[in-house]
C-alpha cells in the first residue's frame, strides 16, 4: 500500500491543467516549420534511427517473423559502415523468449506489451500475472495500456492502482504507460491521464498502441511532453516519452526531434528518455541517410522488407 | 464595362492533384516573337521525388488493372481530348503553330492515343510467346510493365511528342513522371487537366515543366525509377542519362530521331514494348502417353 506522506504529494487529477487546443496545434505546427542543415539532419537521423522501438505487434506474428526483425535491429544496412542499432524490440509476451534469445549479445532491449494489450479489457489480476510473464521471460520494458473505460467514467484512482501495481510487477523493468490518446479525444484528457500516469509511477509515457487512429500527432505529444516538463519542475524526477503510430517518414521524425529539444532540452535527446514507437520509419531514415551519402534519392527494393 | 480576363495559373500535376512547385520559382517562355507565353512552374528535384513516390504508389493498381480496362481509359483520355481541341488549338497557335499546323497537331495526338487505346489487349499476345524447351516443362514468356519510366517529353512540339511518349507507356501498364518541353509548355498542363478528368488514377501519370538541364540528372540517377526515356540529339545530356542509368541498371531509351508526326515511324507496338519486361515461366508438365510433351 502506498504511504501516506506519498499520498500527500499525489495532486487532485480532477485539477490537472485545461490545454488551450488552438494554442497547441498553433505551437506544434511552428516545430514543423524549423531549416535543419544538413549536417544536422544527417545527426538528427541517426539519433532517430537510435530512438525506434522496432515493433511487430500482429496477431499473425511468428516465432519467424521476431526473429527476422530482431535480426534487422541488429543489421539495418551492413553497407552504411557505423550505423547505429535501434533502441529495443517491441512484441507480445508470447514472443519475448524468442526476442531475447534473438538478441543476445546485443545492447538492443526486449520491450514487452501487456495487460490485455491493446483494449486492456482484462481482470487487474490477469493484467499482473501477463506483466510477470514478460517480465519472467526476459523482457527489460513493458509496454502497458490505461483502463481507458474507467479513466473516461472518472475513475482516476482505480487507473492510478493500477499503474502503481503494475509497476510493482514490473521490478527492474521500466514500464511505458500507453495513454491511447485517440480514444481519450481531448487534449484535457491527455493531459489528466499523464499527469496520473507519471504519479502512479510510469517511466514513459507513451501516446498509442497503434491500433487506434489517430495514433500519434504532434501536438497531442506536445501536451504530453509538457506534462513531463511540469512534473519534472515540480518532483525534479525525469520521464520519458514515446509517440507511436503513424509517424513512418523521416522528416515526421526530425519534427518531433525539434519539438523534443525546444520542449525538454538536450537532457531528453537519446534513447533513454525518448523513443519512436514504429516499424517502418527505420526503413524511411536508412533511405534518407543513404540519399545523403551517395546523392542518389533512394528506391525500397535495395532495403529490408519489414 | 469592360470584363477583365480570368487567366490560367499553369501549375504541375502530381498524383493526380495540381500543386505549384515547391520551390516557388518560375519561369516565362516566349513564342517565336518574343511574346511571353505564360509564368510556367520551374519544377525542382524535390517536384520530381514527390512524383516519383506518386508514381510508385500507383504502380500497383494501374499495372493490375486488366488490359481492356487500361484500353477503355487511354479511349477516354482520346474522348476528353477532343472535346477540349479549341483549347489545344489556341495553345499552339499561341506557342508559334500556325492554324493549319495547329489543327494538325491536334487531330494526331487524339488518333495516336486511340491507337494505343487499341494495342493495350493486343500487344501482349503479339510479343508473348510459348517457347520449345528439351524437357517436360510448359515454358512461355510475357512482357510485363517495368515499373516508373521518367519522361523527358520532345522538345520540338507541345502536345503530340507529349502524348506520343506517355502513351505506349502507361499503354503497357507502367506509371511515369513527364518533363514537358521547355519552350512549349502550355499544353502539356492543358493536357493533365484532360487527363484529370478521364478516369486515369492519379499518380498514373504525373508531369513536371521546368529545364531539363537542371532535372536531367535525377531522372537518370533515382534508384527507383526504372526506365528513362530521352528524345533530344544532345550527345553529353545522352552520355549523362546512360552514365547515371547505370547505377540501377535502368532501361535507357534514346528517341532522337523519330518524326512524331510520321504515322508509320511516330506510333508502334514497339513503343509499347521498350518499357516492358519478358518474364519467363517454366511450368513443369507431365509426359502424356508416348509424347515428349503434354498438358
Amino acid at each position: 500500500m502506498i504511504a501516506e506522506k506519498k499520498i500527500a504529494a499525489i495532486p487532485d487529477f480532477s485539477n490537472s491543467p485545461h490545454i488551450d487546443h488552438v494554442g497547441v496545434e498553433e505551437r506544434a505546427s511552428r516545430f514543423t516549420k524549423r531549416s535543419i542543415k544538413a549536417e544536422t539532419k544527417l545527426n538528427g537521423l541517426k539519433l532517430t534511427l537510435n530512438m525506434i522501438d522496432l515493433t511487430t505487434l500482429e496477431g499473425k506474428d511468428t516465432d519467424g517473423k521476431v526473429k527476422q526483425l530482431c535480426y534487422k535491429a541488429q543489421h539495418l544496412h551492413d553497407s552504411y559502415p557505423g550505423l547505429p542499432t535501434v533502441a529495443a524490440v517491441c512484441v507480445y509476451p508470447s514472443m519475448v523468449s524468442v526476442a531475447k534469445k534473438s538478441l543476445e549479445g546485443s545492447a538492443i532491449n526486449v520491450a514487452s506489451v501487456a495487460t490485455a494489450f491493446p483494449s486492456g479489457q482484462a481482470s487487474r489480476d490477469v493484467k499482473i500475472r501477463d506483466v510477470k510473464f514478460a517480465v519472467n521471460n526476459g523482457a527489460d520494458e513493458v509496454d502497458m495500456v490505461i483502463s481507458r473505460g474507467k479513466f473516461l467514467q472518472g475513475e482516476y484512482n482505480f487507473v492510478f492502482d493500477e499503474i502503481a501495481a503494475v509497476k510493482e510487477a514490473c521490478g527492474t523493468a521500466r514500464l511505458k504507460v500507453i495513454l491511447e490518446t485517440g480514444e481519450l479525444v481531448t487534449y484535457d484528457k491527455v493531459r489528466r491521464a499523464s499527469d496520473i500516469a507519471m504519479y502512479a509511477g510510469a517511466d514513459f509515457i507513451k501516446t498509442s498502441t497503434g491500433k487506434i487512429s489517430p495514433a500519434a500527432t504532434m501536438p497531442v505529444t506536445l501536451v504530453m511532453l509538457e506534462a513531463i516538463r511540469d512534473f519534472y519542475y515540480k518532483t525534479g524526477k525525469m520521464i520519458a516519452m514515446k509517440p507511436a503510430g503513424g509517424i513512418s517518414k523521416s522528416k515526421a521524425a526530425l519534427h518531433y526531434l525539434v519539438m523534443l529539444k525546444e520542449t525538454l532540452g538536450d537532457a531528453w535527446m537519446n534513447n533513454h528518455w525518448f523513443r519512436f514507437g514504429a516499424s517502418s520509419l527505420a526503413n524511411d531514415v536508412l533511405m534518407q541517410l543513404e540519399k545523403e551519402r551517395t546523392g542518389v534519392y533512394q528506391s525500397a527494393n535495395y532495403f529490408s522488407v519489414d | 464595362m469592360t470584363r477583365i480576363e480570368v487567366l490560367k495559373t499553369y501549375k504541375i500535376y502530381i498524383g493526380g492533384q495540381f500543386p505549384r512547385t515547391e520551390s516557388g520559382r518560375y519561369y516565362s517562355p516566349k513564342n517565336k516573337n518574343g511574346q511571353s507565353l505564360a509564368n510556367v512552374c520551374l519544377s525542382s528535384r524535390k517536384d520530381f521525388r514527390d512524383a516519383v513516390v506518386a508514381a510508385r504508389g500507383a504502380f500497383g493498381g494501374w499495372s493490375a488493372k486488366s488490359a481492356f480496362n487500361r484500353s477503355q481509359i487511354l479511349y477516354r483520355i482520346a474522348e476528353m481530348l477532343e472535346g477540349r481541341r479549341a483549347q489545344f488549338v489556341d495553345e499552339l497557335i499561341k506557342q508559334s503553330s500556325s492554324a493549319k499546323d495547329a489543327e494538325n497537331e491536334i487531330n494526331l495526338s487524339i488518333d495516336r492515343l486511340i491507337y494505343y487505346a487499341g494495342w493495350c489487349d493486343k500487344f501482349q499476345q503479339v510479343f508473348s510467346s510459348v517457347n520449345p524447351v528439351a524437357s517436360s516443362h510448359f515454358n512461355f514468356s510475357v512482357p510485363e510493365p517495368t515499373g516508373i519510366v521518367a519522361i523527358i517529353a520532345p522538345q520540338n512540339t507541345s502536345l503530340l511528342g507529349l502524348v506520343s511518349v506517355i502513351a505506349p507507356t502507361i499503354a503497357g501498364g507502367n506509371t511515369c513522371v513527364v518533363l514537358a518541353s521547355e519552350n512549349k509548355p502550355l499544353c502539356s498542363v492543358t493536357f493533365s487537366e484532360v487527363i484529370n478528368s478521364s478516369d486515369v488514377p492519379g499518380g498514373v501519370i504525373n508531369v513536371l515543366t521546368g529545364k531539363s538541364s537542371e532535372l536531367i540528372k535525377y531522372f537518370a540517377d533515382h534508384m527507383d525509377v526504372n526506365a528513362v526515356v530521352y528524345c533530344e540529339k544532345d550527345k553529353e545530356s545522352q552520355q549523362l542519362i546512360k552514365e547515371k542509368a547505370a547505377l540501377n541498371v535502368k532501361r535507357v531509351l534514346l528517341y532522337n530521331s523519330i518524326n512524331w508526326e510520321d504515322e508509320e515511324k511516330g506510333q508502334s507496338p514497339y513503343f509499347i514494348i521498350d518499357t516492358q519486361e519478358i518474364k519467363t515461366t517454366w511450368h513443369p508438365i507431365e509426359t502424356v502417353g508416348s509424347a515428349k510433351a503434354g498438358y
